[in-house]
């Protein structure tokens, strides 16, 4: 085991200056920062983990595949994508979210691990196990030469996308009402209410911007893989799920580095690891979230302990 | 009067399960199954409900001990000579050891219980959030482990040739026994220091309860329970490793709340419900006769349904179908008065 891990580690120290694992691996981060801040928002303003985020990527994943399989151009697979996800995101709110409100965050996370399941079968009924594959998109799969260095295309857009997606949220959380009314539902809800802020449209307004994040993440994904199953993006949200709460679940910023980091990490121990240890990986990253939430239990980025949670 | 009620509270369970057991013996060869399939998820069910539902904890790493159940019985009851065909990479000590029906399950128990011990023993420090996803995080290991790691078992084969014993009989049996210790356990003053940190942990450290020994007594005594079901899983049916996965902590942990998560009674009532639905879909998916006609389902129904019952459970009635209480027959107003 000692020598198993020790070759491990030093494949990975001699693959880490390699250029491509490296843009590959920030590209990964990108995407699964971009699911830990549709994670984070929601959970900030309806203390809410929603387990069924990953269905809503796989929903738009599966528009793009319905429109690639009809020969629609790329654009309207694009546009179709967004309009599912966007649907099914103020659907839940409206259906799950909103009754469930004021009910304990485990009782809310059940509801959405039924919500994800009832999807998932959904798209099983309807698709078949095999699932679709998207073929409208697959030249972004390809390398441009940058130096001596091969990038696939993917990684850029993945990596340009999530910066500028990241940056419009900022300004919209920090220079518009609706963002102050967000940042004030998520410190303290019941208060922000008092004062005027209108709780449905707030969350609302916080799924709506999570869908938009699902939707985006659906077009970056179905180009890595572009065979779309009902278990598409599961394992990516369970992932993300560990990230957010490692980085720390209460501040929107924190939990979003989370998301960074533990898709960093996957991509770089991914892209190192020879076959014959990679099949472990899920070992080596849960591994260390156990250990990262035993030591840090409030969040890794967060500075001071977690208030103990009383009810 | 009080040890009436208590007889009624550990009885009315019994007595369900060897209903459903006994119903079980009228019907056909065909329809057999499904009552053993449903008296084996009493088993699940209830040993999640030892931890889950004494401790308000919300734990997604049960199944993970059955699948340590599930792997312990089926390595120890695979006879020798059949062993190297599917598992050919065994620790010597495995290959050799061929133990009887009765010892199996037990050591499923001990070593679902021993692991569970020492996943606890850092683990049951967290709550809240950080614990749910550290023990998502335990199954994941456990199910990367167990799916690649051939020298402890199969790998991704399927667990053949192990002997068939868990019949209606066996099924009704462990389901009582995992009843019985769960009733003695939460009736024990273990039990109720746990139900007490349940409901104000503030309040019982105050009293003297350490939250912490608690929590690490009963998930480990779930460990044991839990891992005695899978025993008796993989005498039941040829299995392998995605059984024992997320499909199955969805329709557990399902089966737990759309009873009623804070009671052995709920946990009994809504494994046995879900487990009937789920037949029904079952044989509906096949094709079911219903008075004259044929009703048929497309294949993947069961999930819609019960994936859309448990959400509407939680919406309409969050404490489950049986409240959450314990079995009684005391006139519905007067458990509804404050007391």
């Amino acid at each position: 085991m000692s020598t198993f891990l020790a070759s491990g580690l030093t494949d990975v120290l001699s693959d880490a200056v390699d250029l491509q694992v490296q843009v590959d691996a920030i590209g990964l981060g990108a995407i699964f920062a971009l699911m830990a801040v549709g994670i984070g928002l929601v959970f900030g303003v309806l203390r809410l983990v929603n387990f069924a985020y990953g269905q809503l990527i796989m929903a738009g994943a599966f528009a793009l595949a319905f429109a690639s399989d009809r020969g629609w151009p790329v654009g309207v697979g694009i546009a179709l994508c967004f309009a599912v996800v966007i649907v099914l995101s103020l659907a839940m709110e409206r259906v799950v979210f909103r009754p469930l409100r004021s009910q304990s965050p485990a009782v809310m996370l059940i509801a959405t691990f039924a919500v994800a399941f009832l999807l998932q079968s959904i798209a099983l009924l309807w698709f078949g196990p095999l699932g679709k594959t998207v073929t409208s998109l697959a030249d972004l799969n390809r390398p441009v030469t940058i130096g001596d260095v091969d990038i696939r295309k993917i990684a850029i857009v993945a990596i340009v996308s999530a910066a500028v997606s990241l940056g419009l949220l900022v300004l919209l959380l920090n220079r518009t009402s609706l963002g102050l009314h967000m940042r004030a539902a998520a410190m303290d809800f019941q208060t922000a209410r008092l004062v005027g802020v209108r709780a449905n449209r707030v969350s609302a307004a916080a799924v709506l911007i999570a869908g938009v994040l699902a939707a985006i993440v659906a077009v970056l994904l179905t180009v890595q893989f572009p065979t779309v199953t009902p278990t598409f993006a599961l394992r990516e949200t369970i992932i993300v799920l560990a990230g957010v709460v490692v980085g720390g679940m209460t501040r929107l910023l924190s939990a979003t580095l989370g998301g960074f980091a533990i898709g960093y990490v996957s991509g770089l121990l991914g892209g190192a690891l020879p076959t014959a240890q990679s099949q472990y990986l899920p070992t080596f990253v849960f591994g260390l979230v156990i250990l990262v939430l035993l030591f840090r239990p409030g969040g890794l980025f967060l500075r001071g302990r977690a208030a103990v949670e009383r009810v | 009067m009080r040890g009436r009620r208590t007889a009624l509270e550990l009885g009315a369970p019994v007595a369900l399960v060897v209903g459903a057991a006994l119903l079980g013996v009228l019907v056909s060869r065909s329809t057999e199954i499904y009552f053993i399939n449903a008296l084996v998820s009493v088993s699940m069910v209830v040993a999640i409900y030892v931890f889950v539902g004494n401790s308000g904890v919300l734990s997604f790493g049960h199944i993970s001990f059955v699948a340590i159940g599930v792997w312990t019985a089926g390595v120890l009851s695979v006879p020798e000579q059949e062993k190297p065909a599917f598992m050919p990479y065994l620790f010597d000590f495995l290959r050799d050891t061929t133990v009887g029906n009765v010892s199996s399950l037990l050591a499923a128990g001990l070593v679902g219980g021993l692991f569970a011990l020492l996943v606890g023993l850092p683990l049951m420090r967290l709550s809240g959030l950080a614990a749910g996803i550290a023990t998502f995080a335990v199954l994941e290991i456990t199910n990367n482990i167990l799916r690649y790691y051939e020298k402890v078992g199969p790998g991704l084969n399927t667990f053949s040739s192990v002997s068939e014993t868990t019949d209606l009989r066996q099924a009704a049996i462990g389901a009582v026994a995992v009843i019985v210790a769960a009733f003695a356990y939460q009736r024990s003053r273990f039990g109720r220091q746990l139900r007490a940190t349940r409901e104000d942990p503030a309040a019982a450290r105050a009293v003297g309860v350490s939250v912490y020994r608690q929590r690490l007594g009963a998930f480990a005594l779930s460990g044991f329970l839990a891992g005695l079901a899978g025993g008796l899983y993989v005498h039941f049916l040829p299995i392998n490793v995605d059984a024992v996965y997320l499909d199955l902590t969805f329709i557990t942990l399902a089966m737990l709340v759309i009873g009623g998560a804070t009671s052995l009674w709920g946990a009994v009532v809504g494994a046995l419900a879900v487990s009937a639905l789920d037949s029904v879909l079952a044989n509906a998916e096949n094709g079911l006769e219903l008075v004259g006609r044929t009703v048929e389902v497309p294949a993947g129904t069961r999930i819609v349904v019960v994936s859309a019952l448990m959400a509407l459970v939680l919406i309409l009635r969050p404490s489950g179908l049986t409240g959450g209480r314990e079995f009684s027959v005391d006139p519905l107003w007067r458990r509804l008065r404050p007391s």
